[in-house]
């Protein structure tokens, strides 16, 4: 009876805080204002470079910069390269992810685990790895005769070449972002389909690619950012072919130093924020026009039966995985283990030198792992807990602010490294008002890595709220439940997967991450892709393989250990988890 | 307490009025059924009654306080209104057990975890699926996620209820036994309940009051018997119970709400209208309509009324004959014995009941 009365007694009270017009909704816009910190207020600091001389409003800068042929050069091959490489890893990535989330095929969890290590190879490793193996001195190559003749033009020197190593590069990003689409496809959806006569190819793309659709969008967007900011690439590949993108001519500016370096930079900066911003907006655009929110109940897994084509396809996904993974993996531990570079790698000279001087001599190394899994553990988890509120507020309460947030994260992001660390510094040598500085610090990369993957934490979970039925939260809230109480029973753990989906890219990109942290490091302060890099520039190729196949074996060995565990964790935590 | 009134609500979605001026007073306690055909307004209107949408303008209350008031800026969260609501699509979490779907609202509440398994399980008792309450939403049939719906309700014993076509996935088995479990709560407990559905039979056979809604507004809302033996406008008269609305134009006013009607070479006695009645206007126009409900015609060869049989149709233990009289008119009839398609048979009108067909386009 005293319950009867509890629930009773529920109302009165509740009833009287009717003055604000939902009261609890007011506190959810306060949670843009760390956003706008970390993400938005360096960026605008660095406007101001390009914008002031000496104090004073100017464009010279701005009209220096545009009216520059290189600098339209630069963009041309950027939108070219950055496009290609798009297109290629909606290809490979989505071909992955439609195939492991709704067909039959076996192994999907190994298929899937593999899928997800080319990422964790930094781009410049990648490319050397590449390199190493396609030109005219390929060691590869030459054993089965193929290599170009002495002295041809490597291939990969070339736009295309560009862009097919950014496509495999950010190909994992569609599959993850799509795949956590998928998860939430119902089956009912594509069962109706079927028994309307749907089948094969019509089924394929008049019902499942319509159904994704916001999820190959928004893929296509991060993917497109990602590889227009990927500094590594391009200048393995460009510079060799005197190609520039805009990142590498950037890079090239700063090494240039000069008085309006800063200026120059700052307009280049903006240049590619704009571009980024145009892209994020189309896929926004695209994406209003959609409201495929999928009604009734998730969580049963599909499994279209390939039938006899089964095999082939297996046998075509492995063939293409070995040509990502494998292939360049194998690059990276030869180069890992020749005595010395340039040394032709036999079975009579391989040694493990280079590990033990990395594991045992210098203690850089150990240092750096234990920095960059600090830095990037870190950030997966701030991100993700800064990442469900924003995406809530952004999806279900949208307002003109909200608007302009959700496009002003996408530029720390679309920015090279190198862009976003200088902002960082301009605006943290000191703070204002408490008079800290977090330059030299790891604070600095920690500030700079949220503001950077804050959008690969964000777009899967928004992903996810958008596509989940409002009825689900409605009916919490006829409970009784409030908006942090809802947040946490219901939201939450229907954008889990996604939500970890989200932390697993952020970890993954910012545990090799280079370019932000090759302007921001100090010494005891650097991250595994400063001590690979540094390493690489000073000459010691061989010893920054050894670091990065390293790296490579300890995030393997992390995966295994979510693999192992993901039993005990809600289903769907663990993104690559069937 | 739970006593619900909407004075004047209005809701758009851009240009288009789903809810149009309603207003409605519900006593509490009170079983009220919103019935109307797919489209017109009815799950808008219990949004709005449950907080999810916000009015354009007028006034809700519950339970004598103004929960929804655009024009003084009054808008209470739906968590704070307690009201119970069970959704056209279900809404179970997929994350969550059944016993765990059922026991939110009590988890919300913050109960102790025995009284909360106690009630959990007689909520589910309720609903007859004491079996299935560790099992996952998703390994369960739509009637049975229906019931979880509706358990998951129930248990919160809210102050009023609303129930956006609950039983539509049901076999008709266990319609019953779920209606009857409304009828039992509702008895129990003397919540308020709103009831959307579009089923008039399950409407008629449990609401104190119906309310029809057409395109956004209320026709009327009276009890069952008074909207069937006297439905306010034309739509209601259609969309109400089986029979015909035949035009008339002269009418003989008796006392007592009674006139005779002429039909074709027939004179009918028929209630009228109180409205019509009084206003000798509206009586001389031409608008007036004739509702006749099918068990007060009786085919009798001594009829006046004359017409022939389009259509018969056996509904166990009586006929439906479709009578077309000479106005080209079509009147559906209660036999007691087969006709031949085309037979010309005769008719006897024992009652009738006469309005202003106007209305609704007034309205
Ligand atoms: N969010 C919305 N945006 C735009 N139009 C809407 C929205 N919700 C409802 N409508 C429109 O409002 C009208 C009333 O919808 P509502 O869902 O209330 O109908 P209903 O009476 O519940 O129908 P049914 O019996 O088929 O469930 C419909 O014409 C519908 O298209
Ligand atoms: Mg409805």
């Amino acid at each position: 009876m005293q319950a009867v009365s509890r629930l009773r007694g529920f109302v009165p009270g509740t009833v009287r805080q009717m003055a604000g017009n939902r009261s609890s909704d007011r506190l959810l816009p306060w949670l843009l204002v760390p956003v706008f910190v970390i993400s938005i207020l360096p960026m605008a600091r660095l406007a101001i470079e390009g914008v002031f001389i000496g104090g004073v409003p100017s464009t010279d800068y701005i009209r220096d910069v545009l009216g520059n042929s290189t600098t339209w050069r630069a963009t041309t091959n950027s939108l070219y390269t950055a496009g290609l490489g798009t297109i290629i890893s909606l290809l490979i990535g989505g071909a992955f992810a439609f195939l492991v989330a709704l067909t039959d095929i076996r192994a999907k969890a190994v298929l899937v685990f593999c899928f997800m290590i080319p990422m964790m190879i930094p781009p410049q490793i990648t490319a050397l790895a590449w390199v190493q193996l396609t030109g005219p001195s390929s060691a590869l190559l030459n054993a089965i005769g193929m290599a170009p003749a002495m002295g041809s033009p490597q291939p990969l020197y070339s736009a295309e070449g560009i862009a097919l190593l950014l496509g495999i590069q950010h190909a994992s990003i569609v599959f993850l972002t799509l795949r956590a689409n998928l998860r939430l496809l119902p089956r009912e959806q594509i069962e109706a389909a079927r028994l309307a006569g749907a089948r094969g190819g019509r089924l394929w793309w008049q019902i499942i690619l319509p159904l994704t659709s916001p999820g190959l969008i928004a893929g296509t967007a991060m993917a497109f950012v990602t590889a227009l900011g990927n500094f590594g690439i391009p200048a393995m590949l460009g510079i060799p072919a005197n190609y520039s993108t805009l990142p590498t001519l950037i890079y090239q500016k700063l090494a240039g130093f000069g008085p309006s370096v800063l200026g120059e930079v700052s307009v280049l900066a903006m240049l590619i924020g704009a571009i980024a911003i145009c892209g994020v907006a189309l896929h926004h655009r695209l994406l209003g026009k959609r409201d495929y929110r999928l009604m009734g109940m998730v969580g049963r897994p599909l499994d279209i039966r390939l039938g006899a084509r089964r095999s082939l396809v297996e046998i075509v996904l492995w063939a293409v995985l070995i040509a990502i993974l494998v292939v360049p993996l194998m690059g990276l531990i030869a180069t890992a283990l020749v005595p010395a570079f340039g040394v032709k790698l036999s079975l009579s000279n391989y040694s493990f030198d280079a590990f033990y001087e990395v594991l045992f001599v210098q203690p850089s190394t150990i240092r750096a792992f234990h920095n960059s899994f600090m830095l990037s553990v870190g950030a997966a988890v701030t991100l993700v807990a800064i990442c469900l509120p924003l995406a809530y507020v952004i999806v279900r309460r949208p307002t003109r602010l909200t608007h302009l947030v959700n496009l002003m994260v996408e530029v720390p992001y679309a920015l090279p490294g190198v862009v976003l660390a200088i902002a960082c510094i301009l605006l943290f040598i000191r703070i204002p008002v408490i008079n800290i500085s977090l330059y030299g610090t790891l604070g600095i990369i920690f500030v700079a890595y949220l503001a950077r993957f804050l959008v690969i934490a964000l777009r899967p979970v928004m992903n996810s709220f958008s596509q989940l039925d409002p009825a689900l939260e409605e009916a919490a809230q006829a409970c009784g439940a409030g908006v942090g109480r809802r947040l946490r029973d219901i939201l939450l753990p229907l954008a889990a997967p996604s939500a970890a989906a989200g932390a697993l890219l952020v970890f993954l990109t910012a545990f090799n991450e280079l370019t932000v942290s090759a302007l921001l490091w100090s010494s005891g302060n650097e991250t595994l892709g400063v001590l690979i890099f540094n390493l690489d520039d000073s000459g010691d190729t061989v010893l920054a393989s050894a670091v990065a196949v390293v790296v490579v074996i300890v995030v393997i060995t992390l995966m295994t250990c979510f693999q192992l565990a993901s039993r005990r964790l809600p289903k769907g935590v663990v993104p690559w988890q069937t | 307490m739970a006593d619900i009134n909407l004075s004047r609500i209005t809701k758009s979605f851009g240009d288009y009025r789903a809810v149009n001026q309603v207003s409605l007073d519900i006593a509490d306690g009170e079983f009220v059924a919103l019935l109307g055909p797919s489209g017109c307004g009815k799950t808008t209107l219990l949004r709005l009654l449950a907080g999810f949408e916000e009015p354009d303008g007028g006034v809700i209350s519950l339970g004598g306080q103004a929960v929804a008031d655009p024009a003084n800026r009054v808008m209470v969260n739906p968590e704070a209104r307690n009201l119970g609501i069970v959704f056209q699509s279900y809404a179970l979490w997929p994350h969550m057990s059944v016993a765990r779907n059922v026991g939110y609202p009590l988890e919300v509440r913050g109960l102790g975890r025995a009284e909360r398994d106690a009630r959990i399980a007689k909520a589910l008792a309720t609903v007859a699926l004491e079996p299935y309450a560790d099992r996952n939403p998703t390994e369960l049939s739509g009637g049975q996620r229906q019931r979880v719906a509706l358990a998951r309700c129930l248990v919160m014993e809210p102050r009023a209820v609303l129930l956006d076509e609950p039983l539509a996935n049901l076999d008709v088995h266990l319609r019953e036994t779920m209606q009857q479990a409304f009828l039992d709560f509702h008895r129990r407990t003397g919540a308020t309940m709103i009831y959307v559905t579009h089923d008039q039979a399950e409407a008629m056979a449990m609401a104190d009051r119906i309310a029809v809604m057409d395109r956004g507004r209320i026709r009327q809302m009276a009890a069952p018997e008074t909207l069937y033996r006297e439905p306010a406008d034309h739509m209601v008269a259609g969309f109400v119970g089986a029979g015909a609305v035949l035009p008339i134009d002269d009418v003989a006013i008796h006392d007592a709400g009674r006139c005779s009607v002429r039909l074709g070479d027939a004179a009918i006695q028929a209630r009228i209208c109180q409205k019509v009645a009084s206003n000798s206007d509206m009586r001389n126009g031409r608008d007036l309509g004739l509702c006749l409900r099918p068990e007060d015609i009786w085919v009798d060869d001594a009829g006046t009324l004359r017409g022939s049989v389009e259509d018969c149709v056996y509904l166990g233990g009586r006929f439906r004959l479709m009578v077309r009289l000479d106005g080209d008119q079509i009147l559906p009839v209660y036999a007691t014995k087969r006709a031949r398609i085309g037979e010309a048979v005769g008719l006897v009108i024992s009652d009738g009941w006469v309005f202003d067909r106007t209305e609704d386009e007034a309205a």
